[in-house]
């Protein structure tokens, strides 16, 4: 029983993380109809602006980084918020930026082309993440910003067999912070008029268009709407695995396993992609736990198969619709 | 001056040239219709006009400015309105939402709910769907959204590009009797149709469109009554 809290809890922290991921995607191809290789990057450099953000903001406050990490004071907690916005803009005009000189140009070019590019500027901000005058090539250990207070924590069983389970706050705030962003994500989407624009333009660029929609600025707006996501879900991840790696398997990983969830909940389809972040991460977690560890990123895949075999469209995504 | 003034465009699809140079005005408060076959270029030359191509070479102005080589929304935005071919309902989207996006560039509030009392009282079957999905419309009911929706951008030209296309008899009816009520209200219109019989009793004046070039225009009364255009397009022997 306490494994099994456990593991949900982890499956609930990472899944939200995934969800947050699988939104720029499905964002995006909502939108474009091509898949934007590049966004994973974005979540990569959310993690790496949130750590040189706090290596130059922390020691101000006291945070003396040539002492060892146990020695050093915890900094204000207001610094965690300020570090993910910080990470967020920065995120949200790069995703912007990428938009505007990669992709427009290409507007009218075929969907390959498209694609292929985002390719290329996925290759570009690894490499250059890589500069040693920007990020560099060695992992870093993202600084402490979040106490490791146990917000609760529940004995199961008694005596020898006894075994506890404890709710982090870093877990609480994982999931508390993409709760809040995806509730004002479907408030923004569903409830206004420039997201009632944006599903317009995803349904039909054309005639969105001509309902005097700039249909351009519409793009933009959900680039930098992915972006920011995307480095929240960078930060989040930090705030969780400390150890920030150069372009490493696990951000590869992290965002390959984000675009199937994006896919299993039905790409293009937002409420989806959180819907599939779960999925994902319950399948991994609890098939890590239960079968074997060494196998969780074959689950995720595998799930991925059986569902495009079953409904090609994802659980939630509609048939191509048909033109009357 | 007119309100629209098409001098000499001309349209190319890669090498197969849509429109030949044509030529045609629509003035203020009148129903144009152009008329004519299947290829003929009739919604090449809508789309041109609301930007969605561009024309090869030729003018376009509206409202006295020139108007070609503009964004779609930019032209959409003077209040020159196309309603395209199918429709184009957002099917995603409710009905009172596609009603809104209609008025997306406006912030005038007091008025774009006038113009959507309006445009209701038009449609009342729109009314009763307001809260449905779009995309669960009949042809009928989303050919009268998307003219309503199009009431709510308070068009001074409104380009209907086949609001006939699919729909019963009797729904056509409705439709055109709704074009003219519109047009009597100071709209002015610009109806692209394959169904000549029923434009040419709606429009004041049209013209023949074959193969990308203007091969008559003048009346609609007249043009009703000549020979050539009966034998072509009223199914007259």
């Amino acid at each position: 029983m306490a494994d099994f809290t456990q593991t949900l809890m982890t499956a609930v922290a990472i899944g939200s993380l995934y969800a947050l991921i699988a939104l720029g995607y499905t964002m995006v191809y909502g939108i474009l109809k091509f898949i934007n290789f590049a966004h994973s990057d974005i979540v990569v450099l959310g993690a790496w602006i949130s750590y040189t953000t706090s290596r130059w903001l922390l020691p101000y406050f006291g945070v003396d980084f040539s002492v060892s990490a146990a020695d050093r004071p915890l900094p204000p907690l207001w610094i965690a918020p300020v570090i993910l916005i910080i990470s967020m803009l920065t995120c949200g005009i790069i995703g912007f930026v990428i938009e505007r000189l990669a992709y427009r140009p290409l507007r009218r070019a075929p969907r390959l082309n498209v694609l292929i590019t985002a390719i290329g500027v996925s290759l570009l901000l690894q490499n250059l993440g890589q500069l040693h005058f920007l990020f560099g090539t060695s992992p870093q250990t993202m600084p402490i910003l979040l106490p490791n207070w146990e917000l609760a924590s529940f004995t199961f069983g008694s005596g020898e067999s006894a075994s506890r389970v404890v709710i982090s706050f870093v877990d609480t705030m994982i999931f508390a912070t993409s709760a809040t962003l995806m509730l004002v994500l479907e408030y923004l989407v569903f409830r206004t008029k420039l997201g009632t624009a944006m599903r317009a333009v995803s349904f039909n660029t054309d005639t969105a268009a001509l309902m005097g929609i700039p249909v351009d600025r519409v793009i933009s707006f959900t680039f930098v709407l992915g972006s920011m996501l995307a480095a929240a879900a960078g930060f989040l991840q930090v705030m969780k695995y400390p150890l920030n790696q150069p372009a490493h398997t696990v951000w590869v990983l992290l965002g390959l396993k984000a675009f199937v969830a994006a896919v299993i909940g039905g790409i293009g389809n937002v409420r989806g992609a959180v819907l599939g972040g779960f999925v994902i991460a319950f399948v991994e977690q609890f098939g890590a736990f239960y079968i074997s560890s060494q196998y969780r990123d074959v689950y995720v895949f595998a799930l991925l198969i059986g569902i495009l075999l079953v409904k090609p469209t994802g659980l939630l995504g509609s048939p191509l619709r048909e033109k009357v | 001056m007119p309100l629209l003034s098409i001098t000499d465009l001309s349209v190319s699809y890669g090498s197969i040239q849509a429109l030949r140079g044509i030529s045609l005005h629509v003035d203020e408060g009148e129903i144009v219709t152009l008329i004519g076959g299947n290829g003929a270029g009739k919604s090449t030359t809508l789309r041109t006009i609301s930007g969605l191509l561009s024309p090869r070479s030729g003018t376009i102005e509206f409202d006295g400015h020139m108007i070609q080589g503009q964004p779609p929304h930019g032209i959409a935005q003077s209040r020159l309105i196309h309603v395209p071919e199918g429709r184009g309902i957002f099917a995603n989207l409710t009905v009172e939402e596609n009603l809104q996006l209609g008025a997306y560039f406006r912030h005038d509030k007091a008025a774009i709910r006038a113009d959507r009392e309006r445009a209701l009282t038009l449609f009342p079957r729109v009314h009763e769907r307001l809260q449905q999905q779009a995309g669960t419309l009949s042809g009928g009911e989303q050919q009268m959204l998307a003219i309503a929706r199009a009431l709510l951008a308070r068009p001074k030209l409104l380009m209907l590009d086949e609001p006939s296309l699919g729909l019963a008899p009797q729904i056509v009816q409705t439709i055109f009797q709704v074009i003219r009520e519109i047009n009597q209200e100071g709209t002015t219109i610009l109806l692209v149709e394959q169904n000549a019989s029923m434009a040419l009793q709606v429009a004041h004046r049209a013209y023949v469109l074959e193969v990308g070039s203007i091969q008559m225009e003048g009346d609609a009364k007249q043009l009703a009554a000549s020979d050539d255009v009966r034998k072509a397009y009223l199914g007259a022997h």
